[in-house]
């Protein structure tokens, strides 16, 4: 059964939105349908942050609990409010009494020309209401996706460190009880659906009903976050006819562990992944923190990082390092390939019409076995990289010392697609890994790879860069084993 | 007739005491007004709540329709043909406009001509506006223009500083500045260097775009609602567009969500566009810029290519130098000459360059129009003579701290700059060394050695460096504010000025200045938008001048009403003017108390003007462009930044780790905004230097068009120890108001201690022997690719 509506809470309202066309973001929805102008467009693509608001959602685990998540409103889609509860700065406010994460910003002189602010306040809100007594990494993380340009951020980070004993307290404590029953009741409506201006969206609840949909629609655009697909609406200016909603298919959007692996559904959002990756392998943990920013992995995804097949996304060749593998679901029938063959050309890939990601596999660390990442950009946070290096490498010790008894080495940004390095990695296996190895295999890497030149970063910067992290990633193995560390990683330095 | 309003009479027990704590350096506690105190931001409480109004966030006003332009796809050609048939046809499109429905002038250049509202027959840049359009939504606008077809004549276009400078392409004439005979002074000396450095430009970034709204009014004028640091240039051009008389436009300015510069001459364009389409559709039309097509159609900080050859003797004393300083100023004139101007002279920086010549070339690029960012020209000019000074000290080996003082301007002598002014209340020495001593300076140095000899991958460096910037437009008829205060009868004041608030607290400083003058609270005072029929003629907010100028007169202002009230209560209660005293919301004539309001009243009643215009002009200044010499700068602001950076030699990544900031700006009016401007001015300089890259194609096409792709420091670029620090008890020696100096652009250079300190950070990969070129902006490929050059020298 779909229903031709979508329902949500506007901070504690019930909103009914029909006839209005799916490819209207939040954030025009607000400032055009709602007249809510507090909520800013800085760049109406996902870069700034001005438009931040936050998604209060039942959790995953059904208890009951709310979460609430930080999201960039200018790139995402109407329909994925349904059954959320949206809050705008507008609705922090009880009566003419500031809420803690304004207050803080006041009494930090942490606003100038006060464009942005209205994005941190909810940002740092978000972070409060997940922890009340945020430290300043914590802080810093929440707030990275948001752009000021007059602070220096100084004060904006001394205002969110500010510790809140009263948001525990606020209006949307209050309403607590009422917000989680209203929300499972919209969680038990028919599927949702939007029309208007001759477009359509559906929001699936189950695997059976999105491979349907697909199979009956195969020119159907998968949505998940939306962070990417978004910005074809807001900076193409394209229109896209039908937009199938995967966020809510239940199947989706778990995340299960067996022996050997972690499964993680494709629309499962990488803020509820995050820690059990860091937990097996630090380094990926560390580098999803800087994949986009806290709103983008709030509500952005693995099946569409990989599934979009850009060159310079950062999950791909981490998973072909790591040999992970991804099932394919098309109408009942399931496939399962290695992330690695996944990829055809630019932007091309192996999926069929109709098919569609249903999960990733990635295996769990034996021993002996090393994951390194670096994610090399301009910039530290929200930046795409110029170069992505995932190498994962296996040593046996045997009586001649260490040897490399399997090794992936994949990048991005370095080709047209995520891809590995099989003359470097011929080099490699079954050696010891020697300074002498290290720079026969540097000199490989130049088989491997003709790296371009574009705005993040040019060819010869690309190639000396990934060179030069096959030789870091020896000397942090070599350091991992002597009695002093050598420091190799600026970004330790926050 | 109507009564008065019911008013709070004075309380003479109920006396109120000034508890702010906010007090610093032990200032005597001036008053109810709070000049001198931490008072927050007018604007901070709607900010902070979402109430704030920018222009895109007013209500729409009935008809209200949407504007686009179509840009040019090249670089350099004439228009062939225009085919707009499709734009015309297409869904909500209701006017579609050339130049040629332009009843006025065609030409807005702001200072010279050059810049034409639509093009005229061709196009000179990729992005320039062709023809506009008015729709009935911002999309529906966004969409028609892209259907246009236009047939070019490609032109050669100039894409490179180093062509335009063989073809003699120049917007402006080249000047030289001139003082005693470099070129034997270089001969002479003890040692010579040369060397070259190119210094990127920077998109503003401002997180609000550029936007305006026009509408038409009963009398064939035009009202336009602007985020634009210059109404005044808005309602001129306006005015001429239209060909209309300037007192049928009115230019109404609240707010801006930040300007740098960029909303200076380049706010108009777009305000002419929606006026003209205003005018053509008898309807009120807006004008937002999307993010993408901002940044590809308004101009930016200039690029500079600078060179110089220095003579220096034993101890790096500089002898003479001859610096040429090349600016990439895009298609026109906008303020370039200034700008070039500003940049030599500021060539010196703190230092005294002895036998000087400082030559500026104007260079005309087929791209946008390069304009006013923070610092004007300042800092690409300075960053010539900050790396003479690490090149010199590498070549001596010594630490550059020490070559940078051992230049330092004098205080007796050796203080004349190059174009002849002297340098008058010389801090500097006392700034850096203070400063060196407070960020522990030479400990971290020996720190940072040892590090650096344990630590093969990632190396550490430091650097101090000082600024002297110039106050007061070098064009000296904008060194003129005007102001209306006008107190009502409930004893509330309002206050308009011709200054404009786009975050910096222009509004907070001149409030607390009147509040200051009637010793009331300071939200007695309300100072709503700017606009051009309350003070009129006014000059653009820029120059970090806003509250030197617009303090100032509304200060006079304020004067005014104050000797009314005083000689209406000398003449009313038979007192001498010395028995009036303005003190704790009252005003005290002899014996008796009033409240301030009540006090209105009664002036009212006797019929006293309770309004007043204030004016001011700048004293001392004078600049002959003939000669190179002149006083045109009323004082200096100064400044130094101590930066502590670790790169990474292998892929060129890097953070900075702390800074120390101590800056001169007189008596502070509010030590809170001052603080807020210099911490966000360094920031913004530091990017500047290191993360923001503007990237052009070989067609002269902008790559890096979107914050996806043009990286401002986000919130982990910040230093994470962060320390800055006002120069206590420093008033300004000249008279400004309350003896304050200027904030807003000083500190931005303060940012060229990060790039310094990464040089540091390269050199010490050869043991400080080799001296690394490192252009700006010093991106992880560019430090890469120089600690790779120092390898390389070292190997050899």
């Amino acid at each position: 059964m779909v229903a031709n509506t979508i329902k949500f809470l506007l901070n504690n309202e019930l909103v009914k939105i029909e006839n209005l066309d799916p490819n209207t973001t939040v954030l025009q929805y607000l400032r055009e349908e709602q007249f809510k102008s507090g909520t800013k467009e800085g760049c109406a693509s996902g870069d700034c942050g001005a438009c931040t608001v936050v998604l209060a959602e039942l959790d995953t685990e059904n208890s009951g609990q709310l979460t609430y998540k930080s999201i960039n409103s200018c790139i995402t889609f109407v329909g994925n409010l349904h059954g959320k509860q949206l809050i705008t700065v507008e609705d922090l406010k009880e009566g003419a009494q500031l809420h803690h994460a304004q207050q803080t910003i006041v009494d930090n002189h942490g606003s100038q020309c006060g464009f942005c602010t209205p994005g941190f306040v909810m940002s740092s809100f978000a972070l409060h209401k997940q922890n009340n007594t945020p430290n300043r990494a914590e802080v810093l993380e929440a707030l990275a996706g948001n752009l000021c340009r007059c602070t220096g951020y100084r004060s904006i980070i001394e205002a969110a460190m500010t510790s809140s004993k009263d948001a525990r307290e606020d209006s949307f404590a209050k309403h607590y009880q009422a917000t989680v029953a209203a929300l499972t009741e919209l969680e038990q409506l028919p599927t949702p659906a939007l029309t208007g201006n001759g477009h359509n969206y559906i929001a699936p609840k189950n695997i059976d009903e999105l491979a349907t949909e697909l199979t009956n629609e195969p020119k159907s655009t998968l949505v998940a976050g939306g962070t990417d697909l978004a910005l074809s609406v807001t900076q193409n200016l394209a229109t896209i006819d039908k937009l199938v909603y995967v966020g809510n298919v239940a199947e989706l959007t778990t995340i299960e562990e067996t022996e050997t692996e972690i499964i993680i559904g494709s629309a499962l959002p990488y803020s509820e992944f995050i820690d059990t990756l860091h937990h097996y392998y630090p380094d990926l943990g560390e580098m999803i923190e800087r994949i986009g920013s806290k709103q983008v992995r709030n509500t952005g995804t693995l099946g569409g990082n990989v599934g979009n097949a850009s060159p310079i996304g950062d999950m791909p060749p981490a998973l072909i390092a790591l040999g992970a593998t991804m099932t394919l679901h098309v109408q009942g029938q399931e496939r399962t390939i290695l992330v690695e063959d996944y990829f055809v050309d630019y932007k091309k890939t192996v999926l069929k019409p109709s098919e569609f990601i249903k999960s990733i596999q990635i295996p769990k660390p034996t021993a002996g076995q090393t994951l390194k990442l670096y994610k090399i950009s301009k910039r530290i946070d929200d930046d795409i990289s110029a170069v992505l290096a995932a190498f994962f490498i296996e040593q046996e010790i045997t009586e001649n010392g260490q040897k490399i008894t399997n090794v992936r080495l994949a990048f991005g940004g370095m080709a047209a697609i995520p891809k590995r390095s099989p003359v470097t990695e011929a080099i490699l296996l079954g050696n010891s890994l020697t300074k002498a190895l290290v720079a026969q295999a540097k000199e490989a890497l130049t088989t491997d790879f003709q790296p371009m030149s574009d705005v993040r970063a040019s060819d010869k910067y690309r190639m000396t860069v990934a060179q030069n992290l096959i030789e870091k990633c020896y000397i942090e193995l070599q350091s991992a084993n002597a009695r002093k560390v050598i420091e190799t990683r600026v970004v330790n330095h926050a | 007739m109507r009564s008065l309003i019911d008013v709070k009479k004075s309380d003479a027990q109920q006396v109120k005491t000034n508890t702010d704590k906010s007090v610093v350096n032990g200032q005597k506690n001036v008053g109810l007004g709070g000049v001198g105190r931490s008072k927050k931001h007018e604007s901070a409480d709607k900010q902070v709540a979402g109430e704030a109004i920018y222009v895109d966030d007013r209500p729409s006003l009935r008809g209200e329709l949407h504007a686009a332009v179509g840009q040019s796809t090249m670089a350099h050609a004439n228009i062939i043909s225009m085919d707009l048939s499709a734009v015309k046809a297409a869904t909500g499109v209701i006017s579609v406009i050339t130049v040629e429905d332009v009843p006025g002038h065609t030409d807005i250049g702001p200072v010279f001509p050059g810049d034409p509202v639509l093009a005229i027959g061709k196009v000179e840049f990729i992005g320039q506006p062709i023809f506009a359009v008015a729709a009935t939504s911002f999309d529906l606008a966004r969409k028609a223009v892209k259907l246009a077809r236009i047939e070019y004549q490609e032109l050669e276009a100039v894409l490179t500083v180093k062509d335009a400078l063989a073809k003699q392409n120049f917007v402006r004439p080249p000047f030289t500045m001139k003082r005693g005979d470099s070129d034997s002074a270089i001969t002479a000396a003890d040692h010579q260097l040369s060397g070259e450095i190119l210094v990127g430009g920077q998109e503003h970034m401002y997180l609000e775009g550029q936007v305006s709204t026009a509408e038409p009014t009963e009398d064939g004028g035009m009202n336009i609602f602007t985020s634009s640091q210059h109404p005044s240039e808005v309602q001129k051009l306006v005015a001429e567009v239209l060909d209309i008389p300037l007192n049928k436009v009115l230019v109404d300015m609240r707010r801006m969500g930040g300007g740098f510069g960029g909303k200076e001459t380049q706010a108009a364009p777009w305000a002419c566009i929606a006026a003209l389409l205003a005018n053509v559709t008898k309807r009120p039309v807006k004008f937002k810029l999307a993010r993408m097509d901002d940044m590809v159609m308004t101009g930016k900080r200039h690029p500079f290519e600078n060179n110089y050859t220095v003579g220096f003797d034993k101890d790096g004393q500089i002898k003479g130098i001859n610096i040429e300083v090349n600016g990439n100023c895009g298609y026109s004139p906008d303020l370039s000459d200034a700008i070039v101007d500003r940049a030599m002279f500021h060539s010196d920086n703190a230092y005294y360059l002895d036998q000087a010549t400082v030559t500026g070339n104007r260079c005309k690029l087929n791209t946008v129009s390069h304009t006013a960012y923070r610092g004007f020209g300042g800092p690409q000019g300075m960053m010539t003579i900050e790396m003479v000074m690490d090149d010199i000290a590498r070549h001596l080996g010594k630490d550059p701290l020490d070559i940078r003082k051992v230049n330092l301007y004098g205080t007796d002598d050796r203080n004349e700059t190059h174009y002849h002014q002297k340098v008058e209340h010389n801090n500097l020495s006392e700034v850096i060394e203070s400063l060196e001593e407070s960020s522990d300076y030479q400990a971290r140095r020996k720190a940072i050695t040892e590090f650096n000899a344990t630590s093969p991958i990632l190396k550490k460096g430091i650097a101090l460096t000082p600024v002297k910037f110039g106050i007061s437009f070098t064009v000296q008829h904008l060194n003129q504010a005007g102001a209306l205060v006008h107190v009502y009868t409930d004893g509330t004041i309002h206050l308009s000025h011709g200054g404009s608030e786009m975050g910096q607290g222009l509004n907070t400083k001149v409030a607390q200045i009147v509040a200051e003058e009637f010793q009331v609270d300071v939200d007695t005072v309300a100072c709503s938008s700017a606009r051009t029929d309350k003070v009129p003629n006014s000059s653009p907010t820029a120059a970090s001048s806003g509250t030197d100028l617009n303090g100032k007169a509304a200060e006079a202002a304020a004067k005014t009403i104050k000797q009314r009230l005083i000689d209406f209560a000398c003449e009313k209660y038979q007192v001498e003017a010395e028995q009036v005293h303005f003190e704790n919301n009252n005003v005290i004539v002899g014996e008796q108390t009033f409240s301030f309001a009540e006090f209105s009243q009664i002036a009212y009643m006797g019929r006293v003007s309770l309004s007043s215009t204030g004016f001011y002009k700048t004293p001392k200044i004078h600049f002959d462009r003939a000669t190179g010499k002149g006083r045109p700068f009323f004082y200096y602001a100064t400044g130094a930044a101590v930066s502590e950076v670790i790169i990474d030699t292998l892929t060129g990544e890097y953070k900075t780790l702390r800074t120390d900031i101590l800056q001169d700006v007189g008596h502070s009016i509010n030590p809170a905004i001052d603080i807020g401007q210099i911490e966000g001015a360094f920031v913004q300089g530091m990017g500047w230097l290191t993360t923001e890259e503007l990237v052009w194609n070989e067609q002269g096409r902008l790559l890096s068009n979107n914050p996806a792709t043009y990286k401002i420091p986000a919130i982990n670029d910040a230093p994470k120890d962060f320390r800055v620090a006002l120069v206590p008890d420093a008033p300004n020696r000249e008279h400004t108001i309350y003896n304050s100096k200027a904030v807003g652009e000083p500190p931005f250079m303060l940012g060229m201690a990060v790039w310094s300190a990464i040089k540091d950070a390269i050199a010490s990969v050869n043991d400080y022997k080799t001296n690394p070129k490192l252009d700006t902006p010093a991106t992880p490929e560019r430090v890469l690719f120089a600690v790779e050059a120092v390898k390389a020298a070292t190997a050899k």
